[in-house]
């Protein structure tokens, strides 16, 4: 890279920095738009609901990060929140056993998927898309669509240590641990290495088997807590109240710069994902455009994240040649 | 080429005395495998010395890549004994091989593309450890430790995947030396690299072996062989045939001692033609990549074209079959002024290219020979309705795969992926020679291809020469170009800076004229 480069044109090149600039420019496009977008209750809302979505995304970053994708995790998230309802609401508990129960329950779930991937060899979009119809199927079919109304006053009861809402506090936590799994431990930098190179990790040897469990489990545990917050927020356990929101999570992932080959992509790019889809539906809903825009929205979006990601592929690969001849 | 006149002496390995006081770091002995009834490895043995410099060297198939698998761990022999440090083993893990010092550089060098450079290095204090902080301070100390011990400076907080292949190879054998290398085994190391970039590979493997670090060189490139390794050990079909000290070589008995043939190496006599040419190039200029590229060249000629990477003679190649259009100039098929603006054009005036990475950018691996056959006539093949006529199919698989190149396989709808390098290139030529070409641009057509299917490739190209296809050979192997052309142009900085005669000028002097 030439010294001449400015600072802030270095800056720009990350992928972060382009999204938190979007970011700022939506920001600033809704609040001048719509008065109602900066105020501190609708920012708190919007906080609060999309906390669940950070806290799954986190999860699915780290598979995408190792060089797999995970479509199951919502079905998890559904059939762990079912379960763990179930325990508290027939042997009563408290939030120690109900995080616990929904950790256990979502990664074994998704170790699964690992398992499966690992022995058949087989791809682990195909593997989770099975895994998701038939953890959802089970539970339709077991439930028979029944929601559960009746959880204990302590689940339902609000939490909000100094206002901070208590899907935020978890989305937060989860979020730091994950950065810190990913960017400090030696397993997490064994995660980029898989997905960088799977053979070298092989040759290197990282335990493949370990670590495929690890991330696929890792992935059903933050589902496992999601589908809790969940639960927690909307007082109800409504088996296909998650379905569908996969594929916004995997949408905010990529947008915040994981690549779906694998091997790269941060905790901190995943949350301006988020924060950039929130915006934009927030805002849309604010200036009273119908909801149903908001798949148009998300995809227009996406597009044009994924072509100025390649045209920057490019021109960078016709700057290193040039400077090759 | 003839067949085994004057063959060489087979040699008993181990008859060669290990001078005193030098033991062996490593000896493999009587070393088998069978894959299902097929035998890999028959009764080989390999000794290497600590601190030397030895080259594994054979064809394809030959039982290298078997012998390395063994020496790493892959792979358990059916008899034989491994001795180390003493000790007798009857096979080794890959943990007990790595523990005694035994690293293995792939020719993909299986490097992380999205960690830094001194992640790379250290990656082994992530795998030993797993659940642990890891302390990116203690790894760059580890990474530029071992920089320093090799005498090189690599960008530590560079990706890797941003780095030139050359430098990568670097920071294969750091990450080598990191985990306390004794052996260092490098397969294929050069295949990819330019001349320069090689001398300084050759540079760091001296470096290892004054650290008293031994080194086993495999490569098909014989001139790397006879420079740097002390003794070579010769492999043919799964034996090995002898064990010789490199100063008792040459590079002609060398590839005699590989192939079994005995190689004829003369120049081609100049051509003369009095038929228009097939191609004419004219003041062809692209800004940025080479300029003022003048010659001709007619039906039956092989004209060879030659440079250091970088030349510009890729580029060249990539204009006359209309992928990179040139700013000025002209092109001329048969006479008359062309204009490319794409590839198809160029198919249409009858000019193949067969790149230089067969592997990418040739062939559709997973696809079969028939199919890769006929994928650049289709449009021939197709009937009334556009559907493919299937006899004709058939037709032109039969002719060019079975008949005039004679590619070795049973079935033409096997996955091309199946065959060997060499079996691999004949197909992509195939593949070119279906669509009836009056030029045919060869670009590196033996790389990676071992000394017996080069030979090959080279039949096949007089043998369209002879027919009246025009060549134009690219290659940066001097002596390839030397004794494959009726005439050498050589390419500097963009420009021709030379024509030469093969019958006048020597390997040397067009060595010095490729790199002055």
């Amino acid at each position: 890279m030439p010294n001449n480069t400015s600072f802030l044109k270095r800056a720009f090149r990350r992928h972060e920095v382009q999204i938190a600039a979007i970011v700022v420019l939506m920001a600033v496009f809704f609040s001048v738009m719509s008065p109602g977008f900066l105020s501190a209750g609708n920012l708190t809302t919007l906080l609060e609901s999309y906390s669940v979505m950070a806290i799954m995304a986190a999860g699915l970053l780290v598979v995408l990060i190792s060089g797999g994708i995970d479509i199951s995790f919502a079905a998890i998230a559904a059939v762990t929140q079912y379960l763990v309802a179930t325990i508290l609401v027939q042997m009563g508990g408290n939030w120690v056993v109900a995080f616990a129960l929904a950790a256990v329950f979502g990664c074994v779930l998704g170790a699964v998927n690992a398992l499966l991937i690992y022995y058949l060899q087989a791809l682990s979009v195909i593997v989770t898309i099975s895994t998701m119809t038939f953890y959802f199927a089970i539970l339709m079919f077991v439930t028979d669509g029944k929601s559960i109304y009746d959880l204990p006053d302590w689940f339902t009861a609000s939490i909000s240590p100094f206002g901070i809402p208590f899907p935020v506090i978890v989305a937060a936590i989860v979020l730091i641990a994950t950065a810190f799994l990913l960017n400090r431990l030696s397993i997490g930098r064994q995660i980029y290495g898989l997905g960088g190179n799977l053979e070298g990790a092989k040759r290197m040897g990282s335990n493949i088997l370990g670590l495929q469990c690890f991330v696929y489990g890792y992935s059903g545990l933050t589902a496992g807590i999601a589908g809790l917050v969940q639960a927690h927020r909307v007082e109800e356990v409504v088996p296909n109240a998650l379905i569908g929101r996969e594929l916004d999570v995997l949408a905010a992932v990529v947008l915040g710069g994981a690549s779906l080959q694998g091997g790269i992509g941060t905790v901190s790019g995943a949350i301006l994902g988020i924060v950039l889809l929130a915006i934009v539906q927030n805002g849309l809903t604010l200036l009273g455009v119908s909801s149903y825009s908001f798949g148009f929205v998300t995809g227009l979006i996406i597009l044009i994240s994924v072509s100025a990601t390649a045209i920057a592929a490019k021109r960078q690969q016709k700057r290193t040649t040039g400077n090759a001849a | 080429m003839t067949e085994e006149s004057n063959s060489p002496q087979r040699q008993e390995a181990g008859t060669l005395p290990t001078p005193k006081g030098e033991t062996p770091f490593i000896e493999m002995r009587g070393i088998s495998k069978r894959f299902g009834g097929v035998r890999a490895l028959e009764g080989v043995n390999l000794s290497i010395r600590s601190a030397e410099i030895h080259s594994l060297a054979g064809e394809n198939g030959c039982g290298k890549s078997t012998l390395i698998k063994v020496l790493s761990g892959v792979h358990v022999p059916d008899e034989g004994q491994i001795i180390l440090e003493g000790k007798a083993h009857s096979h080794l893990t890959p943990a007990a091989s790595q523990r005694f010092g035994v690293q293995i550089i792939y020719q993909d060098l299986s490097l992380f593309p999205n960690l830094t450079v001194a992640e790379n290095i250290a990656f082994r204090h992530h795998v030993e450890t797993p659940v642990r902080v890891a302390n990116q301070q203690v790894m760059r100390k580890q990474a530029q430790a071992v920089m320093d011990r090799l005498k090189v400076s690599l960008p530590l907080d560079e990706l890797v995947g941003t780095l030139p292949i050359a430098t990568r190879q670097l920071v294969a054998i750091c990450r080598a030396l990191a985990a306390e290398a004794r052996l260092v085994v490098m397969d294929e190391p050069t295949a990819s690299l330019s001349h320069q970039e090689v001398e300084g590979l050759l540079a760091v493997v001296h470096e290892l072996k004054r650290q008293n670090i031994a080194n086993l060189f495999v490569s098909h490139r014989l001139d790397e062989v006879m420079d740097i390794a002390e003794r070579v050990t010769v492999m043919r079909d799964g034996r090995n045939f002898g064990t010789y000290p490199v100063s008792e070589l040459d590079r002609r008995r060398l590839g005699e001692l590989i192939t079994g043939h005995v190689f004829e190496s003369s120049v081609k006599a100049p051509f003369s033609s009095k038929d228009a040419p097939a191609l004419e190039v004219r003041g062809l200029t692209c800004t940025g990549q080479y300029a003022d590229i003048n010659f001709e060249l007619r039906p039956g000629e092989i004209l060879g074209l030659t440079g250091r990477m970088g030349s510009g003679r890729t580029e060249l190649a990539l204009s006359l079959f209309g992928m990179n259009p040139p700013d000025s100039g002209e092109i001329r098929v048969k006479g008359k002024p062309v204009h490319f603006h794409n590839n198809r054009d160029a198919i249409r005036q009858g000019i193949a290219y067969v790149s230089e990475d067969r592997l990418s950018l040739g062939l559709v691996m997973p696809q079969t020979i028939a199919d890769n056959t006929v994928i650049s006539v289709l449009d021939k093949l197709t009937g009334p309705l556009g559907l493919i006529n299937g006899a004709r199919r058939a037709e032109t698989i039969e002719r060019w795969i079975f008949q005039e190149l004679r590619v070795k396989t049973k079935t033409a709808e096997r996955p091309v992926q199946q065959l060997s390098g060499g079996n691999q290139q004949r197909v992509v030529l195939a593949k070119w020679l279906a669509t009836d070409p009056r030029v045919l641009i060869l670009d590196s057509p033996t790389v990676g291809v071992d000394i017996g299917a080069k030979a090959g490739i080279f039949q096949v190209v007089d043998m369209l020469a002879g027919r009246g296809l025009a060549i134009l050979l690219i290659s940066d192997e001097a002596d390839e170009i030397l004794h494959q052309s009726h005439r050498i142009l050589v390419m500097r900085y963009g420009r021709i800076v030379g024509t030469y005669d093969p019958t006048r000028i020597s390997e040397k002097e067009l060595r010095e004229a490729i790199y002055a």
